[in-house]
This record gives structure tokens, sequence and C-alpha cells, in this order.
């Protein structure tokens, strides 16, 4: 099934036979018939429509929930390759948070020149109400997905870092309910690391970040967009599994220099507040006046200490795509170390000479928009045709600060259960990151996409993708 | 908890009542077209006015066909009280206050939305009516299974059942409403079978013909029904029993809040004149009047909830 040049498949490796984490559940497999199979596939779907994982696509009828597309086989990682990855991952969201705290008061990095300050200073991302601000705990970033990408044995990349309200969680945990229900007899073959005690753990990371002025019961509430918003399931789910509420912008105002929410008995004061609204709609009366989703006055209050916000305004500074190419000067700035993972090598086509490179590999590369998110406007060169480069050529020449371009990486595949059996897709991976004065715990598995289109490299729900429920193995 | 939480299980609630209620007058309905087809048209027209869906249904169609009017009371989502419309609203309340609720409720009103959209996506023939009915009253059977196995006895719980009663207590009335000539002592006497098929009908639209024949060994009058309809505290679609209910759970909420509200004392109010009314006072004074005034006073009573509990500002 693998070509000698093709990309790197997590099953089968280079060699005959399968690679030794699917050892197990490649024996298994062989024993399973793909009809009995198929049909669990279709028992999985109806599980997840009945319990209302399903998200509402931008632009489209409300009424037209869709789900994020499950399949059986699993993503199977070792405990050794988990190791390695977890000391990369734990090295970067220290970074990324002491980036933070540097931006937003000193700026050593700027002066020692490691980072342009046009960069920073002209950054829509970069929130000048932060700056000087000490957030509770010290920490900015409580909630981190690393996307991580791999090419080979050995060979894994940071694709991205969200660092502002990283979205997928609900997928994780569901996934792996899903699968101990149609599997069980498979978990007592292998010892698959748990990832059920996420909720738990969020809730604790949270209440270790209390404000100063905080109750005696340390009450955590989630902010929700509301009901029609694409990850309400997710946003109810986290809420309702750290038994805390969930509350919209209109159940909360500010009373006696506290976020107060509405409830049964009166208002009642609020200590941390797990956002999932972007900075933009958090206050309108310190950023977009227009929005209706969120607390006026809340950055006041945040300012003065009344209320832990997780993750703290202004984050998206760290996880912006002009960043991110600077992030091993980043990482070695902070740590004194060299980063243990890589990233992609980037070209910034704000600087002339990358330009060009780039304008003369567009067939070649990936470019995508600094800002953008969710797999829209960006091209994949490879796949794209002659009339589609053309177009995205002028559209870079006339912004070229506003992209940046990467190798078509040859991502790896894990196979996928199709009518004929067992065929490789793409994947790529995003672990889940707790940040607390205590510590940073990165639960073992995370969420692994797919691109399901044969050949596709873009692996978002958005577009067609589908998810995998991630093993770690014990070792 | 939320008073938003608190608004969505109430309405969640009401929506899901207010389905199996409308389900129910079908039901009946139907049964008097199919037996006694001289006075099936009086029946749709009925149903219409106690959904308060007469106005609505004359904008869109002329004549009172049976398979019309079933349609849009059972699917037409353009009818806001339609069955359909209910359950629609109930689910989108219960994601809403999905974090109020237990995995097992959730499960069951999502299935219920589920299995109905799609039996109910193409209209229902008059062959296939008897079986979805009954489909709808066994969804309603399963949530209430899964609120009653596996909630927690809080507030919570009583915002749903303050929601349940307070929706029953209108519908009953409502059917009274508009049938309370039939039972009035004058007309009644002339004792027609056109009369006893409209006694039927309110009796089998509160599921409670075979319990009033077991208890009158088969002897129906007027008055024997109203009394049973509005003051018998053991038909659980009563006024009486309904009330009653609204009382003890509004009754556990202050007990668990340890305050007091305007509508602890309008509910309360309601009750005497329940408990303390006999239907021979009622007749006196005018059944009409009596049932005006009820379905006044659960519609104040449930705006007093909204406020006392902080259901919206």
């Amino acid at each position: 099934m693998n070509e000698p040049n093709g990309p790197f498949d997590e099953m089968l490796g280079q060699g005959a036979g399968p690679r030794a984490p699917y050892g197990d559940y490649a024996a298994w497999f062989e024993g399973e018939d793909i009809r009995e199979l198929r049909r669990k596939a279709a028992e999985a779907e109806a599980f997840f429509r009945r319990t209302g994982i399903t998200f509402n696509v931008y632009g489209q009828h409300e009424a037209d929930e869709r789900l994020i597309p499950f399949d059986i086989v699993p993503r199977i990682i070792s405990g050794r390759e988990w190791a390695r990855l977890t000391r990369g991952i734990e090295q970067r969201v220290r970074a990324i948070n002491a980036f933070l705290h540097d931006i937003y008061h000193r700026q050593e990095i700027l002066r020692a020149g490691r980072i342009p300050k046009e960069l920073i200073a002209r950054n829509e991302a970069f929130l000048p109400q932060m700056i000087g601000v000490e957030p509770p705990g010290g920490v900015y970033t409580h909630i981190v997905g690393i996307d991580l990408v791999r090419t080979g044995e050995d060979q894994f990349y940071v694709l991205e870092d969200n660092a502002r309200t990283p979205s997928g969680v609900s997928y994780m945990l569901e996934n792996r309910e899903t699968m101990l229900q149609m599997f069980p007899e498979l978990f007592g073959r292998i010892k698959v690391r748990p990832v059920s005690d996420y909720p738990v753990q969020l809730r604790r990371s949270l209440g270790a970040c209390m404000p100063r002025n905080a109750s005696a019961e340390g009450t955590v509430a989630v902010l929700t967009p509301g009901i029609h918003n694409s990850a309400y399931f997710e946003h109810a789910f986290l809420a309702d599994h750290m038994g805390v509420e969930l509350v919209e912008g209109t159940d909360l105002r500010v009373i006696d220099g506290k976020i107060a929410m509405r409830t049964t008995r009166g208002y009642r004061p609020i200590d941390v507040l797990y956002r999932r609204i972007d900075d933009d709609f958090l206050d309108p009366l310190n950023f977009n006046p227009d929005s209706l989703l969120g607390v006026p006055g809340i950055m006041d209050v945040y300012r003065a200490g009344g209320i832990t916000i997780a993750n703290a305004p202004g984050t998206g500074i760290a996880d912006d795509k002009a960043i991110y190419s600077y992030m091993p000067d980043i990482v070695e700035f902070y740590t004194g170390e060299k980063a243990i993972l890589e990233n992609v090598p980037t070209w910034r086509c704000a600087e002339a000479e990358a330009l060009d490179h780039v304008l003369d590999r567009l067939d070649e590369l990936v470019v995508k928009e600094v800002h953008g998110s969710g797999g829209y406007g960006m091209l994949v060169g490879p796949a794209a045709s002659k009339k589609e480069i053309a177009a995205f050529r002028a559209k870079l020449q006339a912004r070229p600060a506003n992209y940046i371009a990467q190798p078509t990486l040859s991502l790896s595949t894990v196979p996928i259960l199709t009518k004929a059996g067992l065929a490789p897709r793409h994947v790529d991976l995003r672990p889940f990151v707790l940040v607390s004065p205590q510590g940073v715990e990165i639960t073992p598995g995370g969420l692994s996409r797919v691109a399901l289109r044969k050949g596709s490299l873009v692996v978002n729900s958005s577009q067609g993708g589908g998810t995998k429920d991630t093993w770690v193995l014990e070792e | 908890m939320l008073g938003k939480t608190a608004g969505g299980l109430f309405w969640m609630f009401r929506y899901l009542e207010r389905s199996e209620n409308t389900a129910r007058l079908i039901e009946a309905g139907f049964r008097i077209a199919l037996t006694r087809p001289d006075g099936s048209n009086d029946e749709w027209d009925s149903i219409l006015r106690t959904t308060a869906a007469s106005a609505d249904y004359a904008a869109r169609h002329d004549g009172l066909e049976a398979a019309r009017v079933v349609d849009f009371v059972l699917r037409d989502t353009a009818n806001p009280s339609s069955v359909m419309s209910c359950i629609a609203a109930a689910r989108q309340n219960a994601r809403l206050v999905r974090t109020a609720l237990t995995r097992e409720v959730w499960e069951a009103v999502n299935d219920t939305y589920m299995v109905m959209k799609a039996r109910l996506a193409r209209p229902v023939t008059m062959r296939d009516l008897p079986q979805v009915l009954a489909m709808i009253r066994q969804q309603s059977g399963l949530v209430r299974g899964a609120l009653h196995g596996s909630m927690l006895r809080n507030d919570v719980f009583d915002f749903a059942r303050i929601g349940t009663y307070l929706e029953r207590a209108d519908n009953t009335a409502r059917i009274l409403d508009v049938k309370y000539y039939v039972l009035l002592p004058s007309l009644a006497q002339i004792g027609s079978s056109l009369d006893n098929v409209q006694w039927e009908t309110i009796l089998r639209s509160v599921s409670g013909q075979r319990a009033y024949r077991w208890l009158t060994q088969g002897r129906s009058t007027a008055v024997g029904i109203a009394d049973f309809v509005i003051f018998d505290g053991r038909l659980p679609r009563s006024l009486k029993y309904s009330v009653g209910k609204l009382v003890s759970n509004l009754g556990f909420l202050e007990r668990d809040y340890g305050a007091r509200h305007p509508c602890h004392d309008l509910a309360e109010a309601l009750n005497v004149k329940l408990s303390t009314g006999t239907i021979a006072q009622v007749f006196d004074d005018g059944l009409h009047e009596f049932i005006t005034d009820f379905i006044a006073d659960i519609g104040r009573l449930g705006g007093q909830i909204e406020t006392d509990y902080r259901f919206l500002g």
C-alpha cells in the first residue's frame, strides 16, 4: 500500500508489517469482518446525532446541524513518541506565556532585536489595553492547542499555535466515549491512556488562578456567544462536565467591582470566566462597540483584578501567523534552550526577498493569510489550477504583508475505513494543554483530524475533514 | 441556577406538555370523526380554537377539511402551536439549558425531535394517523421517564415540573372553554346523541373517559363531567390536580431558597378556589366566567413566576 517515496504511513511505516504501536490493533483488525465494521461506523454516527455532537456551519441555515464525520480506526502514538512530544509542547507553551508577559510589559525581546518592533506595534492582535496588566496567577494562556503534523518516523513539526480559544476538546472526549462503547474488547487488549480527566483538570487549573478578591466558593463559569455559535455544543459540554454555569453576555453585569450572573436568587459574583468569545466581542466599552455578546465594563473589572479571564485578552499576539515564524527565536530567548519541536520553514511575504521566492514557486507552496483560520483563504499550490494560482498571485502582490508561505509538507497518513477496506488519508494532531501556576498538564491524546478525500491535505472540519480517536499507549 | 436556565426549563416542559396535549386533542377529534361523521366539522373547529390556531388556519386555508386541519395542527411549522413546532421549540430550549439536564433527558428530547421530524417530514395519511399519535405519546413518556429516573430533586426539577403543570392547567381549561356550552344544564337536559359525543370528546382529550366510567358506573351527566375535570384531585389532568402540583413545586422552591414571592400567594389563592369551590357554585355563577377567570389567573401566575425567578432581565 505504501509507495516508496509516498507519504509516511503511521500504521505501515516503510517496512513490511505494521509499525510497533499498531501491532496489536492490526492483529485485531485481521480477525474482523469489514461489513460488520462498516455497520459499527453507522452506529457511531447515530450515537453522535443522538448525543447532539453537531456543529453549525457559518452562513448556512440554523437547522442544518452537521456532524463531523468520525472514522473508527484509531490514530496510535507510542509512549516514547508521546514523551518527546510533551517535552517539546511544554517548552513551547512556557515560552508563549513568557513572551506574552514580556510583550505587555518590558518588551525585552524587541529591545534585544530578536523580533522586529513593527510586527507588534502594527498588529491588530496586540491589545494596548493589556499593557502593564498582571493576570491572576501570572497565566496568560490557560488553555492551548498546539497543531502538529508528522512527515516521518521522527519528524514532527508545529503547524500552528492556538493561544486564543482553541476548540475541539469535546471531540477528543466524545470520540473516546464512542470507541469505548463500540469496541470495549479492544481496550481490554491494548492499554490506552485515558483522556477523561480533562474536564476535572480544567476546573482545577482554572481554580488555581483566582483573582485577589475571589469569593469563598471560587465560582467558575463558561461564557458562550450562544446557542447559534458553531461550537455551542462544546461550550455546553465543558460547562456541564466541569459542573459550572454556562453564561451569555445577557446574564452578566458589573456589580460592586465584580462580574455577576443573574440567578434565580439574585446576582452572584463570578471569579473565573472561561470565555469562548473573541477579544473583539468581549467588552463593547473597550473593544468593538457593536458587540452584543460581551459584558460592558468587563475589561475595567479585569484590570482592577476583580476577575480572571481565561485565556487572557490579547493572547492572539502569540499565535499570529507572522509571529509564528519567530517561534524558534522566542523559545530560545525565554527558555535558554533550543526548541525541541521544529517549526515548518516559513517565508514571510512582507520581506521582498521572500516574496520573490514565493512568487516563483506558487505551484509548490502553501500560502496562508496571516490572520486567517479554518482553512479559508489559503492556497495549496500543488492542488490548485493555473487559474486559481494566477488569481492568488494578484492578491499576494497587492498585499504581501498579509501572507506567509510554507513548503507543501508530505503529511503522514493513517488508514481510514472505506468500502474497500483500509485506505491511507492525511492527518494532523491537536493536543490540548492546560497551564496553571502549578504547572503544565497535557492530556495524553488530542484531536486527530483527517482529510477524508484521497490525496487531500486539508483536514479542517469546515472543509470536509473528519476526526479520529487518538490513542497514546501506556509504556 | 441562572434565571435564564430556569426560564429555559420552564418553557421546555411547557412546549413538551403542549405537544402531547395537542396530540390528545387530535386523537379525540379523529375518533369522533370516525364514529359520528355528522359532528366532525365542529370537532375540527374546536381543535383549532383550543390550540389558538384558528386565525392562522383561516389565513391559509378555506373550509374545515379533516386532512388539512390535521396537517396544520400536527406538522405545519407555519403554525407555532403545531405538534412539530412545539417539539422543535422544546428541543431548542433543551439545548439552551443543556448543562441543567442529565444526558438521559437530553437524549430523550433530542431523540423525540429526530424521530418526529423524520416521521412528520411528509403528510400523514389517515391510515397512519393513529400510529403517529401513539408515537407522540410514547416519546413524551420517554422524556418524562428520563426526567423522573435520572434528575436530582432540586430547583432544576421544580422548574421543569412547574412548566409542565402550568401548561397542563391552561390546556385543560382551554378544552373546557371551547366546549363549555355543551355542559350547560339547559342544553344537557335535552340528552341528544350529539351532546353525548361532545362530552366524550372532553373526557377523551384529558384521557379520562375510562376512569370516569369506573367512578360513575357509566352514569354520565354534564355536571358530573365538569366536576370531574375541574375538581377531582385524582385525575392527573384536572384543574385541581395541576394547581395542587404547582403549589407543591413552588413550595419546594420556597423552602429550598428560603424566600417567598408573590407567585406563591397567587398559586395558593388559586388552590383555595379549587379546594373550597363546588360544581354547584360554579354553575350558579356561570361556568364560562369561571373558566375565563381561571385561564387569566394561570396567565398571571406564569408571568409572576417569570418575574420572581428572574427568567429575563
